[in-house]
This record gives C-alpha cells, sequence and structure tokens, in this order.
C-alpha cells in the first residue's frame, strides 16, 4: 500500500456541498469558465458587441454609485455632476446599442442551438429588465423632464393594469427600483447569461451547405 | 437646442430623426463588423485562437 496516498472514503456522506461541487464540475470545469483560447470562428467583429455590451454595463453601475452617493442636486448643479450625469446616459446608449447588435448577431447565426435556448432566453429577459431599468431611470431624473415622462406614462401604466403597484408619479419608488431592485435584477441575468455561455461554449456556425456543424 | 426636432411619417411609422440616424449608424456598424478583418493571432494545431 502505498503510504503517500490518502486513504479513500468508499461511502461519501450525502452533502449538499459535495453535490453542488460535482455538478459544477461537471457542467462548468474551469476549462471552460476560464477559456485562454477559443475556436477560429470566434475570429469576427460581430463576436465583440456582447463584451462591449458588458463594458458598458461597467460604467453604466460605477457611475450610478457616484450619483447615488452624491444625489440630485450635485449631478444637476456642479460641472463634475453633470459630467458623471452625462456619463451614466451615454453608457446607457451604447448599452442598449450594442446589446441590440449582440441580439442582431445571434438571432441571425440562430444563437439558440444545441443546448442553448436557455441563454437566448435570459438574453431575452435581461432586454426587458434593462428597458424598464432605463425608464425608472429617465423617471429618476429629478427634473422637468422626469416630471413630463411620469404625468403622460401613468395613464398607460393604469390603462396596463400595473399603477396600483408601479406608480410612475411616486418619485421614491422609481429611484429605489432603479438604483436597487433592478440593477441587482440586471447583474445577476448578465452574470448568468455568461456563465451558461461559458458552459456550453460560443455557437458553431451554420453550415452553408445546410445542416448544422457538429 | 430648445427647438423640436424633425419627425418623419412613414404610414403607420412616426420617428425623429435622431433615432433614425442611430439605426443607420447601428445597421452601418452591424455591416462593417460583419466585413472587416479581424486581427488573428497564432492558431493552435487544432484550429482554435
Amino acid at each position: 500500500m502505498d503510504a503517500a496516498k490518502p486513504p479513500v472514503a468508499v461511502d461519501e456522506p450525502d452533502s449538499w456541498t459535495l453535490r453542488v461541487r460535482q455538478a459544477i464540475e461537471k457542467n462548468l470545469p474551469m476549462d471552460n469558465f476560464l477559456p485562454h483560447r477559443q475556436p477560429f470562428y470566434v475570429g469576427s467583429w460581430v463576436y465583440v458587441f456582447g463584451v462591449i455590451t458588458i463594458a458598458a454595463l461597467v460604467w453604466v453601475v460605477v457611475s450610478g454609485v457616484v450619483l447615488a452617493f452624491m444625489g440630485p442636486q450635485w449631478w444637476h448643479d456642479s460641472g463634475v455632476g453633470r459630467f458623471f450625469n452625462s456619463l451614466h446616459f451615454w453608457s446607457v446608449q451604447l448599452f442598449f446599442i450594442f446589446m441590440v447588435l449582440h441580439l442582431w448577431g445571434q438571432y441571425f447565426m440562430a444563437g439558440w442551438r444545441n443546448g442553448r435556448a436557455a441563454t437566448w432566453a435570459i438574453g431575452v429577459v435581461i432586454f426587458g429588465v434593462s428597458i424598464l431599468t432605463a425608464f425608472t431611470g429617465y423617471l429618476s431624473q429629478q427634473n422637468f423632464d422626469s416630471q413630463f415622462i411620469a404625468v403622460n406614462a401613468k395613464d398607460a401604466m393604469n390603462a396596463g393594469g400595473v399603477g396600483a403597484f408601479f406608480n410612475v408619479l411616486n418619485f421614491g419608488q422609481m429611484y429605489g427600483l432603479h438604483i436597487m431592485l433592478l440593477p441587482i435584477g440586471v447583474t445577476i441575468l448578465v452574470v448568468w447569461h455568461i456563465v451558461m455561455v461559458r458552459a456550453r461554449g460560443v455557437v458553431k456556425p451554420i453550415d452553408p451547405e445546410g445542416g448544422i456543424r457538429s | 437646442m430648445d427647438s423640436p426636432t424633425t419627425y418623419f411619417h412613414w404610414g403607420f411609422i412616426v420617428i425623429s430623426l435622431p433615432n433614425v440616424l442611430v439605426i443607420a449608424g447601428m445597421i452601418v456598424l452591424f455591416a462593417i463588423a460583419l466585413v472587416a478583418p479581424f486581427p488573428r493571432g497564432g492558431e493552435g494545431h487544432d484550429g482554435r485562437r
């Protein structure tokens, strides 16, 4: 018997940590989670759109944290505040532009193939939650623009039947949703989306002669 | 800056000039991404980069 080897337990105790670890090792090995090389077909600018979207989201969150700390008077009345206000606004514009370009790319390459339907579906949910987050952001500006949007949007919300629990005239509710619940939701969904992409790898191109490359 | 922008009325579609420019720019950027050469590193024996 080799004394250097540790004794092997024949019967592993039932443990949720063991089951979780085995599930992670099976579905998301480290080679997939942090790959250092990609298949040759990933060499296209189309695959960069998703990364730029994530980069824009980082800037959205960073500038948003600064705005939340400093408050409306600062972001309206000081030069640095207006700079961060603009940084937040324009990084959101880039986030949406590149998210839609990423969506176009994945649509035309049928990114939902070969077990990636859930990855596509989570992307759709991210798109929806992002729109809601941006909407509550427009309502949180604390200026005439946000008042105009709120007063006009309330009728649509009431007509849709959500006005009782989503009151666009309630600044505190909109601001709380915008800086807390919705950004956390978007971030969790984006991390989930990326983990699923890493678990299955980038979808292979559609064979130009028909069928799907295996 | 304070004057309203130009709006296009194409049938049931009503869209502002800035939004048309953004969408046109996105289409152009998408087309460029499809055809622009991507800088390639050395490929491994298995074709992976």
